[in-house]
């Protein structure tokens, strides 16, 4: 249970909020940008408690959702092709090309599921050829990192956050006037990086008063016309980030252009593993097969809007799939299916 | 997938540390951080990833310490 007080403080950051928005007077859109925030935003009926004129719109921070479906598809046609291979468990569903990781391993290939990479790292010993699928961001880029250097061969799609801010903005289409930055990423790459968008930013922790205490610091900057990255998640996250993940991250993976679902093609956006761990580079190893794999991939045409949920174009509502067709039961597109997913927390949460 | 949880490091052995989450012990992986004995982490998929400032630990103790004043 939550203290009496807890909720005090919540109310009165509400009141902030609504004092502030009701000072700027105009439209304002704040984008958080981990999926984990997007949980949070719902779970706590956020978006009810903001005035008319406070818009909180969903950003391309769920780590599975912004997987290219080109990713999920080389990892499918490798478990069926008899490659054993490990994965987290919310990539399981995401529907592709090909079929979904669940229908391959229903199909008889071995795909398993595991909650730490350290249990791979386990698992390569009994099954020498086991390939894990790596994605995610800076989070948990350093695990994979670790354990590469520890033996396990990956197929990386792992991505570098800033890249996707960065493609944001760039994108005209999109009105954005204030990030909430992720927690968990900025914990690893630390809050310097950001300086270099020009635009309001507040690294936030993922409660629900971290989120409404995020928002009220947004609305002030904008209040004052300035823009500056405020870390209110401080007793995580420092200016430079973990200076050790980054170091493991640095000598395993290097730079390299990265498709994402929605946003297409951002260079040097993506981590490949460096030639040093080539032996343990899937990509490398299974080079003639991926490349087979790519080529027979015929894309089937689907309704999902999921890129454009992802860049905040759309809501998940706006999508003609959205509870008609498309449920966590049986998800037609990655946003419905990882928890993170913008369509996944609308449906549990909406209406 | 960010989800993580704050805990207590009770024990390191090599790569590997005791962390206790609120009474509930785990094995955590912390190759990425530098981590000492008595230091609270954050834990996601099963590694630490930063450690968090004394503050944040100062506040558990004290919770902590109130707690059991009051039993």
């Amino acid at each position: 249970m939550f203290p009496a007080s807890y909720f005090t403080k919540m109310d009165k950051l509400v009141k902030n909020i609504r004092i502030k928005a009701e000072k700027i007077g105009r439209p304002i859109r704040l984008m958080e940008l981990c999926g984990t925030h997007s949980q949070t935003i719902a779970e706590y009926g956020i978006k009810k408690l903001m005035p008319k004129n406070i818009t909180l719109v969903s950003g391309p921070g769920c780590p599975v959702c912004v997987t290219d479906q080109s990713d999920i598809d080389v990892v499918v046609s490798l478990a069926l092709a008899g490659i054993p291979v490990a994965v987290y468990g919310d990539t399981m569903q995401v529907p592709g090309n090909v079929v979904s990781l669940e229908d391959a391993r229903r199909n008889g290939a071995d795909v398993e599921i595991v909650y730490s990479i350290s249990e791979a790292v386990e698992l390569q010993k009994e099954k020498p050829s086991l390939v894990f699928f790596g994605l995610g961001f800076e989070t948990t880029t350093g695990m994979t990192a670790w354990a590469i250097k520890n033996g396990l061969t990956v197929y990386s799609a792992h991505k570098l956050f800033p890249l996707a801010m960065e493609a944001l903005l760039a994108n005209k289409k999109i009105r954005v006037d204030g990030f909430i930055d992720p927690g968990h990423v900025s914990a690893i790459i630390g809050t310097e990086v950001y300086q270099k968008f020009k635009i309001p930013q507040v690294v936030a922790g993922f409660s629900g008063e971290d989120v409404l205490v995020a928002i009220d610091k947004l609305l002030g900057q904008i209040l004052e016309h300035k823009f500056w990255v405020e870390n209110a998640y401080g007793i995580l996250v420092k200016k430079e980030g973990n200076k050790k993940a980054l170091n493991l991250i640095d000598e395993v993976f290097e730079v390299s252009d990265a498709k994402w679902r929605g946003l297409g093609e951002i260079k040097n956006s993506g981590l490949k593993i460096r030639k040093k761990y080539c032996l343990q580079d899937a990509e490398v190893v299974h080079q003639k097969l991926i490349a087979k794999i790519k080529k027979d991939i015929r894309t089937k045409p689907s309704a999902c809007k999921c890129g454009l949920v992802l860049q905040g174009l759309i809501e998940p509502k706006d999508c003609p799939l959205f509870r008609r067709v498309c449920t966590p039961e049986s998800p037609q597109g990655a946003c419905m299916v990882s928890v993170e997913g913008s369509c996944n927390v609308e449906y549990r949460y909406g209406k | 997938m960010c989800l993580a949880i704050p805990g207590k490091i009770t024990a390191i052995k090599n790569q590997l540390a005791t962390v206790d989450f609120n009474g509930i012990k785990k094995e955590i992986n912390i190759s990425l951080v530098n981590a000492r004995v008595g230091e609270y982490v954050m834990v996601h998929a099963g590694f630490a990833i930063e450690k968090m400032d004394d503050g944040y630990a100062k506040e558990m103790q004290g919770y902590l310490g109130h707690k059991e004043r009051r039993v």
